[in-house]
């Protein structure tokens, strides 16, 4: 891993400079800083009994799905759609490190990204003088959760993108694999048809995969092993498979 | 790193993609300091060996070491051992000349006191002083290679490779591109594959002929045209009778023989087609055999096979190998 931080820092510095990053950012802010407008809305118009923290992490799959593909599409696709995977593979430096750079990069950003989102709970607390609307046990334990889910998608993003050399099918890729694990998981565990039988085991499989009820136990501040080791262990799984992708793809160029 | 081994030690190397062999059994050794052409048709494996060279694709069989290393088992060392230029030269389109090459020193692991300064002396030897602060994808086709040139010689690797280096250059930029090349001469190993062969005749000490996966002939450009042609060739302008020139031919060289007799111009002089199996020089000899009575020379140019002759002589040569072969089974069969 000796070229790990000069990949890093240049893959950062790409996507600085990369429009779609921007694109991805603003829409990002845009729809955040909406959604954080409408709960104020809710909550000055009648008293709620969960705090603005918990509420504002509701939506996190939305920018999830759209966000995470904008950030990833590019990254190994386009190196191949180039070319320049052959003059950076023919350096030396290790399949894995390029894959792991482009994944930090990626991830990095994303982090960020919704880490600037605290600035809004920063003027709100600032401007309303009351200190109730910082409530910094959903607040952390939001944020933490981004962090930890952020890394298995950020992950399935770089899969996505190191399937395909076109960044389009990537992105769209991406988009499907990750609305298939927030979205899908949600909606097959409320399925009353996988508790029959056989299927049981699937059952207790996707309730552990369950991002929505990760994301409600992060907020209300507890920090579950189980759901943490599920995005690391998810994580290197998608890091693994993308790894191997590229490699695939180098032995039947 | 063995400094007594070659540069580059290629074994009966195999390599099919999908049941296509793409390389044949090919072996060749090439030497410290010499600059090898790899010539071949398009789809003879060219671009295959050299990315097999790079330690960019694994090889299905036979042995690679550059300068003493396996390619197989210690790809990182070799990376280490080479520049690559890889054909149609993909680059960044978003990053600066400087800032590319600052990128791929620190890749190719150039300590960074020494980096600056070789940045600053590959950019003044590929004539990119101008541009180093330009965007890459601004920059014209002719910038670009020199870039990707720049970027194979900046950590002072051993050995080169570039595949196809001068394609899409005008003529002035293919002259320095070609002077920048020959300056690497002793220094390092180069190894280029071209398919503008004056070009490579021009630079290269040694041509390795490739087609259908095989090496179909190796050797200096004057090897290789004695192997393919064997005969020197001299067209002379000569005015006299005929009948008697193969006597004074004769008595210049005896080897010398009239191979083909021109019709008589206006003037009296007629083209005449002389070969021999020598190769030295009989020009002088055949000026001075000519000079009696008897014969008027008016000119005398010696006939050489270009690199290009060569080139399509050994790869017709091979094509009429592979389609001997199933004749010459179907009788069995």
């Amino acid at each position: 891993m000796k070229h790990f931080f000069t990949l890093l820092s240049h893959e950062i510095r790409m996507l600085l400079v990369s429009p779609a990053t921007y694109v991805a950012a603003t829409l990002f802010l845009g729809f955040m800083g909406l959604v954080f407008t409408k709960i104020l809305e809710i909550y000055s118009s009648a008293p709620q009994e969960s705090s603005p923290a918990s509420v504002y992490f509701q939506l996190f799959w939305l920018p999830a799905c759209v966000m995470v593909p904008l950030l990833t599409m590019k990254c190994l696709a386009e190196e191949r759609r180039l070319g320049t995977i052959e003059t950076l593979l023919t350096t030396p430096v290790t399949t894995a490190e390029v894959v792991l750079a482009k994944f930090g990069a990626a991830y990095l950003l994303y982090v960020a990204l919704w880490g600037s989102t605290a600035g809004f709970f920063h003027i709100l607390r600032r401007f309303s003088g009351d200190v109730r609307f910082l409530d910094t046990g959903p607040l952390v334990g939001g944020f933490l959760f981004i962090a930890v889910s952020g890394l298995f998608f950020v992950a399935l993003g770089v899969f996505a993108s190191s399937v395909t050399r076109n960044q389009s099918v990537a992105g769209i890729f991406g988009c499907v694999m990750l609305a298939g694990l927030i979205l899908g998981g949600n909606a097959l565990s409320d399925s009353a048809w996988l508790e029959q039988g056989l299927l049981r085991p699937l059952k207790a499989v996707v309730d552990y995969s369950h991002v929505f009820s990760h994301r409600d136990d992060f907020t209300r501040g507890v920090i579950d092993s189980r759901h943490v080791l599920f995005y690391f262990s998810g994580t290197v799984l998608a890091l693994i498979f993308s790894i191997l992708s590229v490699e695939a793809k180098l032995l039947h160029a | 790193m063995s400094d007594s081994a070659p540069a580059i030690e290629v074994s009966h190397l195999v390599k099919t993609y999908g049941g296509v062999t793409a390389v044949s059994d090919i072996s060749f050794t090439v030497a410290r300091g010499e600059i090898v052409g790899f010539l071949g048709p398009n789809g003879a494996g060219k671009s295959t060996t050299m990315r097999i060279l790079t330690g960019y694709l694994p090889a299905n069989s036979g042995s690679v070491r550059i300068c003493g290393i396996p390619v197989a088992t210690r790809p990182g060392d070799v990376k280490k051992s080479i520049g690559y230029m890889p054909e149609n030269n993909p680059l960044p389109e978003d990053m600066r000349v400087s800032e590319y090459l600052y990128f791929r020193g620190r890749l190719k692991e150039v300590a960074r006191r020494q980096l600056g300064p070789r940045i600053d002396e590959v950019l003044e030897v590929c004539d990119l002083k101008r541009v180093r602060h330009k965007i890459i994808g601004q920059l014209s086709k002719g910038y670009r290679q020199r870039v990707g040139i720049a970027e194979a010689i900046l950590a002072e690797p051993p050995v080169i490779i570039m595949d196809e280096p001068t394609i899409g250059l005008d003529p002035h930029q293919i002259l320095i591109v070609r002077d920048l090349i020959a300056s690497l001469r002793g220094r390092m190993t180069v190894i280029i594959s071209s398919h503008i062969l004056p070009e490579i005749e021009m630079t290269c000490d040694r041509v390795l002929i490739i087609n259908q996966g095989r090496v179909v002939a190796q050797g200096t450009p004057a090897d290789l045209r004695r192997e393919m042609f064997g005969l020197s060739t001299y067209l002379l302008d000569v005015a006299g009778d005929p009948a008697a020139l193969p006597a004074a031919l004769a008595a210049v060289d005896p080897s010398l023989a009239v191979s083909a007799t021109g019709e008589p111009a206006a003037d009296g002089f007629r083209r005449i087609t002389v070969t021999t199996a020598r190769h030295d020089e009989l020009g002088e000899a055949l000026l001075r055999g000519l000079a009696g009575p008897a014969f008027r020379l008016r000119s005398l140019h010696r006939v050489e096979p270009t690199l290009e002759d060569v080139f399509l002589a050994a790869t017709r040569r091979s094509w009429d190998t592979v389609a001997a072969k199933p004749a010459a089974q179907a009788p069995a069969a």
